[in-house]
């Protein structure tokens, strides 16, 4: 194994977080020097990520651990694991992927969605940062690591939400953003505080083999639901997520998107990893399911109302974080009695996070063409847009058709595994999601109509640059191919990481604590 | 030496609930940022008291001695780490609660009304 691939995990983070610091140095030497740095960090960063789950799948799947700073055991001999540590399995490298995707392409829609040529060194940097921070996320093994990890992307968020400080709205959203984010990880820091406090140490595999479901590592887990389950934005700690991704500029908001994802990554790690089947699964899980069809419900039926494009995308994306936690919300209510369906649904919401991340961010991504080919946002005042944007309006009816469900788009291949496993715990749920779908379809149809149909309301909306659309075209061709071939990627990239959350506990502990 | 219990936990708690009372009840945004880094102030408080040893002294030495108790030194670690995140987030709400002080005249949650439904 040579030594790009052993250290892999932690070169992850430290490029993007170099490319944070370096940028605004960078900068300083012009436009075209800043967008190849800026460029090459992305490309680097994607190559590792590339790397890391290369060397997972062909290893068998068994889970990687990186030991910053030394060795394991301690020359001391002490071998309870205190050292910083990453840990990889197939669910840390699925959700690798995804942030090395949305890094990738919102770096190359960066390079030209910006009118202004001043200031976009600041942007590079609060948008590399933000990409670290959820690489940590995704990879790190142990829980203070997370909450700094969690804290780094809360501060790096606001500072995009804010980024354009001239307007009314972007301050204020990032305040209101700010606030419930420190709130969050200050949640997760109290529940890492507790279990500390009882079994003294911070490593998940450590935590893991120790907890023993007494009150205080209920509250703990009461904690981190309550704090994940507000970053990641689902219902009824909520009310950031449109504000975040209505007011953030495009590609932020699909960032965004995989940032609330990596929240919901670790609400999963903590449930199933962490806690496993020392706790009562059966209640928590169908708590999970409240939470996700109250999320489902309120984002759909928002979405209905809304006047502003990227507003009602956001809901949508809100809506879509419910179908994740309904799927793997089922999975966990099974775990004790193990039904081949509680794997279909873990199945069905991973794989949703992917295609999730590919159709909300093609439809933030075509959005902001739009608006900013447009100058508008209000679905009234836009209209025609199909007349000079045609590529523009293609993707965007790629996304909706994709977010919504409909087949060949890769929506369809995982909501179908969604419903399937559902309506064996319960048809109404299954029937609640398709419900739903459809009226998200409604949703769409009429914003597309509004926004790309009819007369033309904007006389000479501005071309759109060649980066954006060809970013735009490769979150396309992943809503297509994913939906074109989902027994492929399922096989590859889905089905480890599905089985890392089901009966992956075992491995992941002895990974670190040996036996 | 006074025995004080659990009565740092009780006061970390406290600081917590006051906390999150201004957060949600106070509509000067100034009087949230002081929620918020009042809900810190009471996890640092927590965590700090996590590590603490009655008579314990402080955790500096490679090869303590083995017949008095130290102190913990990861919750200080942590603290620390947490109290400089502290300021960061602070100091970012803060310079936002500027910038819509600026925009709107007015600190003031219930007047600012851009963002709605």
């Amino acid at each position: 194994m040579n030594a790009l691939t052993t250290h892999a995990p932690i070169l992850i983070i430290a490029t993007p977080l170099l490319g944070a610091f370096a940028a605004p140095l960078i900068g300083k030497l012009g436009w075209t020097v800043r967008t190849a740095f800026a460029g090459a960090i992305a490309a680097l960063t994607g190559c590792f990520a590339g790397l890391l789950a290369a060397t997972l799948y062909t290893g068998g799947g068994a889970p990687i651990v990186y030991v910053l700073g030394g060795r394991l055991p301690l020359p001391s001999g002490l071998a309870a694991p205190i050292r910083i540590m990453l840990e990889v399995d197939g669910l840390s490298a699925f959700m690798a992927l995804i942030t090395a995707l949305v890094a990738v392409v919102a770096v190359l829609y960066s390079v030209s969605y910006w009118k202004e040529r001043s200031g976009g060194a600041l942007y590079d940097s609060l948008l590399f940062l933000l990409i670290a921070g959820v690489f940590g996320l995704v990879l790190t093994g142990d829980m203070f690591n997370f909450f700094v990890f969690l804290e780094i992307t809360s501060v790096a968020a606001c500072g995009l939400i804010g980024f354009r400080t001239w307007r009314k709205r972007s301050s204020e959203a990032a305040f209101k953003v700010m606030a419930l984010y420190t709130l969050s990880g200050l949640f997760v820091l109290l529940a890492v505080g507790l279990l500390y406090g009882q079994y003294g140490g911070l490593n998940i595999a450590y935590l893991a083999t120790n907890l023993g479901g007494t009150m205080v590592d209920r509250v703990a887990l009461a904690l981190l639901i309550a704090g994940l389950a507000m970053k990641a934005g689902a219902v009824p700690m909520h009310m950031w997520a449109p504000e975040a991704y209505g007011e953030a500029p495009a590609p932020v908001s699909m960032v965004l998107v995989a940032n609330s994802q990596a929240s919901l990554y670790a609400l999963f790690r903590v449930l199933f990893t962490l806690y496993g089947q020392s706790l009562s699964a059966a209640a928590v899980g169908w708590i999970l399911i409240v939470l996700a069809l109250l999320t489902i419900f309120v984002g759909v039926t928002m979405a209905l109302v809304q006047k502003d494009l990227k507003r009602l995308i956001a809901f949508g994306a809100v809506s879509q974080i419910g179908y994740m936690l309904l799927a793997v919300g089922v999975g966990f209510a099974v775990l004790a009695t193990r039904p081949d369906f509680g794997l279909t649904a873990i199945t069905g919401g991973i794989f949703h996070m992917i295609n999730d991340v590919a159709c909300i961010g093609l439809l933030f991504l075509a959005a902001g063409a739009a608006i900013r080919a447009s100058g508008s946002r209000d679905l009234h005042s836009m209209g025609g847009l199909a007349h000079s944007l045609k590529g523009t309006t293609v993707l965007f009816a790629v996304g909706a058709f994709a977010l919504a469900g409909v087949p060949p788009f890769n929506g369809f291949a995982s909501k179908l595994l969604i419903y399937e496993s559902t309506f064996q715990l319960s048809p109404v749920l299954a029937v609640i999601a398709v419900l739903a779908s459809i009226v998200l379809l409604a949703v769409f149809v009429r914003a597309f109509q509004a926004v790309f149909l009819g007369p033309r309301l904007i006389a000479r909306p501005e071309p759109v640059p060649w980066p954006m659309v060809a970013s735009m075209v490769v979150l396309a061709a992943v809503v297509i191919g994913f939906g074109l071939f989902p027994g492929f990627f399922i096989d590859k990239i889905v089905t480890p990481a599905a089985n890392a959350l089901w009966s992956g506990q075992g491995d992941y502990i002895r990974a670190v604590m040996g036996g | 030496m006074m025995h004080i219990g659990n009565l740092p936990f009780i006061v970390a708690m406290l600081l917590v609930i006051l906390g999150l009372y201004a957060l949600l009840f106070k509509r000067n945004l100034i009087k949230m940022v002081i929620g918020v880094s009042l809900v810190e102030t009471g996890v640092n408080l927590f965590l700090v008291t996590l590590g603490y040893r009655a008579e314990g002294i402080a955790p500096i030495y490679t090869h303590a001695p083995t017949a008095v108790s130290q102190v913990l030194p990861t919750p200080q670690a942590l603290t620390l780490t947490s109290i400089v995140i502290g300021l960061a987030t602070t100091a970012l709400l803060l310079s936002f609660a500027v910038l819509v002080y600026r925009h709107y005249g007015t600190l003031d949650v219930t007047k600012i009304k851009e963002l709605r439904g």
